[in-house]
């Protein structure tokens, strides 16, 4: 039986026609683009092919894409190349709830000497403006803020922050690698340098990502070597994934209208009906900017680990910002530094949409999921009446 | 994804003894919800033959918390309230096929309700409630909870009192306080038997006791967190390595680099210095 995979913005499926159009290339067409043989040689033409492809989803012309091996890697090199190409500034700006790919690079930076400014968040998860504004100097070299948050969905204000780093003529990086696919794209408007995308977040198989890079940005390469991707990402071409990113990003082209219609369709049906149905209960982060597929929920006194184990029993696929389901004995440092309280970030569950999803699975969650929650609410010591200990927000940034 | 035995999925899907006795002749609670997980153990206790007729559990955490709890329920009920005290957290751990290492904190949990459950059925205060130092202010874990785990479970790093307490796995900065602590019990234990340490040692003889003492003693600790390191060169008294895997990304990545160079002091030779190349 296949589950139901509510896990969209950990990895997704590969698209049957993503796939279907990668198979000639992992089997006969094995060639090395950089060869002067025909056999090899004629694989370039469809880099180039599916490179349009990426540039075309998010109107970008196409020698401003770069294929990279994942989202880290086009994350690190956004940054990196802006480090290395503006060598006297020394002050990176970037916010507490990123990407581990943006935020320890950001750190591993300021251990090399760097300083870096985390931005915090408000309980909604949203950027104080006025405070980031004021963040900004004269040393700042970049500035990397995502999209939108891989935990809760919330959505920054990337053309506001753009325009302001535009007119203080500050590189702007953000992580995209969530919203391709989800929301439009569109570059000639949205003031922004670098992006990053992944190839395995819309339907696209795992080690492929792109990084865009606008044309007139300095540029110093991550991977040095071959002259593969015009000398700024050396190594052999991941030719079936760089193809099957092309198909991906026109299929996701093709269906983004609909798609956003349908799954945040679903996902609202989910989101209003465990709410009704599991007392003590909240959503975490902002609703009103937020990605179309995702929902984080916070169910009060229960562990998010046990709420994950009990919807394995019924092939149900999420996840959760507890601490006891990363290795790490601290809950997640998006949730920690939205202040969500204790008795709720133990209990976060994220579910994660697809186009892939139908009514019926959601309607097998919204049935599954109250008597999970009240059945570790039973076995729970804590209850509304019974939390006899008040949960201050503890200063936990090590920042 | 966690490994978790079947017998541990089995007690955390059907857990036997869930919930609260009425008026209980002994209660227990431990933990707190900022921790991440939390047991109250309620006991019937028949008051002439001192005999466990009855105990429940309500647990606040993961699989293996509320497995570890009601495995805890099951293993005292029908004994004497001093037979009890006797069932150690390997116990707990044992009947359930094992647990994780990161999840052994849970079957201490366990043991430290059974603790207080029958410390207040005695009708004593909690043995460790008065005067305990906090070592772990994230996860308050005190000097005396981190020594006796240490001393039951044989513990010999910090890594693994972290496992089993979670003390030192939030912010981290009580981990010198930890080492001090386990240098001191180990010590104290291990003294007369520590192997000489070679007076003069050949630079040949000394590298390759360095590449011995990180192949054997850091490499496997390291990786057992997901971690590892490389040694890169040796100048002198100069130890370069870097740190791989999960030490990479690690914010205490300084107290390891510490940790190794210590190890190293000890073992090879006391001007050691450990720098990240």
């Amino acid at each position: 039986m296949m589950p139901i995979y509510l896990d969209n913005n950990a990895t997704t499926a590969i698209a049957p026609e993503v796939l279907d159009e990668m198979i000639p290339y992992l089997k006969d067409l094995y060639g090395n683009p950089s060869s002067m043989h025909t056999f090899g040689g004629q694989l370039h033409r469809q880099v180039e092919e599916a490179r349009r492809k990426v540039a075309s989803l998010i109107n970008a012309a196409p020698e401003e894409i770069i294929f990279t091996s994942c989202g880290t890697e086009s994350d690190n090199t956004a940054i990196m190349s802006t480090v290395e190409s503006y060598p006297q500034k020394r002050h990176i700006i970037t916010t507490r709830v990123e990407h581990p790919a943006v935020l320890n690079f950001a750190k591993h930076l300021a251990r090399k000497g760097h300083r870096v400014t985390f931005l915090p968040v408000d309980t909604l998860g949203r950027i104080d403006m006025q405070l980031f504004s004021r963040s900004l100097d004269d040393d700042t070299a970049i500035v990397s803020i995502m999209y939108a948050n891989n935990e809760t969905g919330v959505i920054f204000p990337i053309p506001q922050i753009g325009e302001i780093l535009r007119e203080r003529n500050i590189l702007f990086h953000t992580d995209a690698v969530q919203v391709i696919g989800k929301v439009p794209i569109d570059v000639k408007k949205l003031p922004v340098d670098l992006l990053s995308l992944s190839g395995h977040k819309l339907h696209a198989p795992k080690g492929v990502g792109a990084l865009y890079v606008r044309k007139g940005t300095r540029f110093y390469p991550y991977m040095i070597g071959g002259h593969q991707e015009h000398g700024r990402r050396a190594g052999t071409e991941n030719i079936a994934s760089i193809i099957g990113l092309g198909r991906a990003c026109d299929l996701a082209r093709e269906n983004l209208a609909n798609e956003i219609a349908y799954v945040s369709s679903l996902r609202d049906g989910l989101e209003k009906a465990l709410l009704e149905r599991c007392p003590d209960s909240r959503v975490n982060g902002e609703r009103e900017h937020r990605l179309p597929n995702t929902t984080n929920i916070s169910f009060d006194y229960v562990e998010g680990e046990a709420i994950l184990l009990k919807l394995n029993e019924f092939d149900i696929c999420a996840s959760s910002g507890s601490a006891c389901t990363t290795g790490a004995l601290e809950p997640s440092h998006v949730l920690r530094a939205m202040g969500v309280p204790f008795t709720a970030i133990h209990g976060s569950i994220r579910f994660s949409l697809s186009r892939y999803n139908e009514w019926t699975e959601i309607d097998k969650v919204i049935e599954v999921m109250p008597p999970i929650i009240r059945e570790l609410r039973t076995l729970s010591p804590y209850g509304r009446d019974r939390l006899g200990i008040c949960a201050p927000d503890r200063d936990v940034s090590t920042e | 994804m966690w490994e978790y035995t079947e017998k541990v999925k089995d007690f955390f899907l059907h857990p036997k003894n869930a919930g609260e006795i009425e008026n209980p002749d002994g209660v227990g609670e431990v933990g707190s919800i900022l921790c991440g997980d939390a047991l109250k153990l309620s006991l019937r206790v028949n008051n002439e033959t001192g005999m466990i007729i009855d105990a429940k559990f309500q647990t606040f955490g993961c699989a293996s918390a509320i497995a570890s709890s009601s495995v805890l329920t099951e293993l005292i009920k029908g004994k004497t309230v001093d037979e009890a005290l006797k069932i150690t957290n390997q116990d707990i751990a044992d009947y359930l096929g094992g647990l994780p290492p990161e999840k052994m904190h849970c079957s201490v949990m366990g043991r430290e309700a059974l603790e207080a459950a029958i410390a207040d059925y005695r009708g004593e205060t909690r043995p460790l409630a008065v005067g305990e130092k906090i070592i772990c202010k994230c996860f308050e874990v005190s000097e005396e909870k981190i020594r006796r785990v240490v001393t039951e479970n044989h513990l010999t790093n910090v890594e693994e009192i972290t496992n089993y307490t979670k003390a030192g796995g939030g912010c981290g900065a009580c981990i010198p306080a930890i080492e001090a602590i386990l240098k001191d019990i180990l010590q104290v234990k291990a003294a007369p038997e520590r192997p000489p340490v070679p007076k003069k040692l050949t630079n040949l003889q000394k590298i390759a006791l360095i590449e011995d003492v990180l192949e054997k003693e850091i490499r496997p600790r390291l990786q057992a967190d997901g971690g590892d390191l490389e040694l890169i060169d040796i100048e002198g008294n100069r130890v370069i390595i870097a740190l791989r895997a999960m030490c990479v990304a690690c914010p205490m990545g300084g107290v390891t680099i510490k940790g190794i160079e210590e190890k190293l002091r000890e073992l090879v030779s006391e001007d050691i210095i450990v720098v990240e190349g």
